[in-house]
């Protein structure tokens, strides 16, 4: 069993599709919504946890992608310039769910993607502007 | 009689490679098993330092003058303004400055511009004089055009601050970060016991004349710090426990380097500097011994509600309670955040140990103290005029 997080962009036509019926259904996979928007046009956004067996993970990756569904897995749609940071801890302030957090040995900034929902608050609180998050 | 050390002394170990430097965190981990008598006995000099934001700073400029020449009266950089009212080209570009239309890059980010080599435009008028005949002048300056390129920074590296929370049922936008409602975090800015002025609480070695660590560059403390506070209450282990004292320092731009000078915008506050700050701190006797003991656990400092007006004083905590990542404030637990970088201050501290121990820096006694016994006015408005 693995758990997995992807953010899905749909286009207006899958909008009347039974989409997460037939991934609990037929790939055996149970499903979290954490975050799902919906933008004029009918376009929407979801990030959804994924979790079953790896092999049917992809399968219904697959099954979505074939929906015209854009299925990214989350870590590629966040953007963050490591480089660039100074350790300042600013975002460690805003994230609740824990992603972004200093280390109390090194004070050093850890970022554990995997954790992220895309709440967008560190977009603004970093001073730096390193984060970027493509959820749309 | 206990050990009495001057600053010739511990110069001339410096310089022979012989002195014990140690930062001050190493030095607050020693006095867990060591009294103050045998600290000053083994350590000669502790460095502290600090690396966050400091609004209060900017950039000396002389541009050099043009041919025909231009007494500029109005200057912008990078479309920043600059303070023009000095002699015809020199100008002060303040960290926090800023065109309204393009709020996110200010004069901290035209000072790290240049710093970092960029070509910055500078765009000048004047009304034309007998010996300034020109009105106008577009060009682009450069790091190495420019003649003085000083950073003179008027108040700097605080001796403790406060704790940010926010009560209220919205989200506030802060130079304490992003205070999220009804308490939900907690920002505190100080790298505690690492923090300069904490470590000589009555600025004993820190007064004017003080050679310092200023972002790469060896600079001076030049006088004290505006808003400079020596009243502020004290806690039994002797340090204040809210903002108090205060420094202004200067240094070489030119000398300096980007990787200890950082400019930053908070969404919805403004431009601000990160500044570097390290500060040798010459272990003179028991007394600066036991001061630049003070670990986490001593350092308290106070929690103020940035959502109110006033912001009144919730509670008070320990840099140790801070940096364990939970706070208590009235019963409540709240998670704690730090918008300074300890992790850069550290490399600060450990960059100028080795510069002490290779005798690339010497220390200096300062040339006058600051003053004692002063406090803060509040600016009281005077009856509006009619009409
Ligand atoms: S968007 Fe940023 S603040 Fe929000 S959960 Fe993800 S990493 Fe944390
Ligand atoms: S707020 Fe930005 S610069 Fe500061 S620690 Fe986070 S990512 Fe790094």
């Amino acid at each position: 069993m693995v758990k997995k997080r992807y953010i899905l962009n749909f286009p207006p036509e899958s909008g009347d599709k039974p989409l997460s019926y037939h991934l609990v259904r037929d790939y055996d996979i149970r499903i979290n919504i954490l975050k799902a928007e919906v933008y004029p046009g009918k376009r929407g956004s979801l990030l959804l946890e994924l979790q079953g067996k790896k092999e049917n993970i992809e399968k219904g990756v697959k099954y979505l992608t074939d929906q015209h569904v854009v299925c990214e897995p989350l870590e590629k749609r966040i953007h963050f310039e490591e480089k660039k940071c100074i350790d300042c801890g600013n975002c460690t302030a805003v994230c609740f769910a824990g992603a972004l957090t200093m280390n109390r040995e090194t004070w050093k900034l850890e970022f554990d993607k995997s954790k992220c929902v895309v709440c967008e608050l560190c977009i603004p609180a970093c001073p730096l502007h390193l984060f970027e998050i493509d959820f749309k | 009689m206990s050990k009495i050390k001057t600053y010739e002394e511990i110069n001339q170990k410096l310089k022979q490679g012989k002195a014990v430097v140690l930062t001050a965190e190493e030095v607050s981990q020693l006095a867990k098993h060591a009294s103050p008598a045998e600290i000053v006995e083994k350590v000669d000099v502790v460095t502290t330092a600090t690396f966050g934001a400091m609004c209060s700073s900017g950039a000396l400029i002389n541009f050099g003058h043009p041919s025909p020449p231009i007494r500029m009266e109005k200057i912008r950089l990078n479309g920043v303004p600059c303070y023009e009212g000095l002699a015809a080209v020199d100008g002060y570009i303040g960290a926090t400055a800023c065109d309204p239309d393009t709020p996110a890059y200010g004069g901290a980010h035209v000072i790290q511009d240049l710093l970092e080599g960029k070509e910055v435009v500078l765009e000048a008028w004047g009304k034309g004089t007998d010996c300034y005949p020109r009105k106008h002048i577009y060009t682009s300056i450069h790091i190495n055009t420019i003649n003085e390129f000083t950073l003179f920074n008027p108040r700097n590296a605080y001796q403790n601050y406060n704790v940010a929370v926010n009560t209220t049922k919205r989200m506030i936008h802060t130079y304490m970060g992003t205070l999220l409602p009804n308490m939900r975090n907690a920002t505190y800015s100080t790298s505690g016991e690492l923090s300069p002025l904490l470590n000589d609480p009555e600025l004993r070695t820190i007064g004017i004349g003080t050679r310092i660590f200023l972002c790469g560059a060896q600079g001076f403390v030049v006088w004290n710090g505006t808003q400079f506070n020596t009243s502020r209450p004290k806690n039994k282990f002797g340090v204040p426990v809210t903002n108090a004292a205060t420094i202004a320092v200067m240094g070489n731009l030119k000398e300096m380097s980007p990787e200890y000078l950082q400019a930053v915008y908070y969404e919805k506050y403004g431009v601000s500097m990160f500044v570097g700050i390290g500060i040798p701190i010459p272990v003179l006797d028991e007394d600066l011994a036991r001061r630049v003991s003070i670990a986490n656990s001593q350092i308290e400092t106070s929690v103020l509600d940035y959502g109110t007006e006033g912001m009144p004083k919730l509670d008070q905590v320990t840099y140790e309670q801070l940096q364990s990542g939970y706070i208590r404030v009235k019963g409540n637990k709240i998670r704690t955040a730090p918008v300074s970088s300890l992790a850069k201050a550290r490399k600060i501290a450990q960059e100028l140990k080795v510069q002490l121990q290779n005798g690339q820096f010497e220390i200096s006694k300062p040339i006058q103290l600051f003053p004692k016994n002063t406090s803060l006015k509040p600016l009281k408005e005077t009856e509006a005029e009619n009409g």
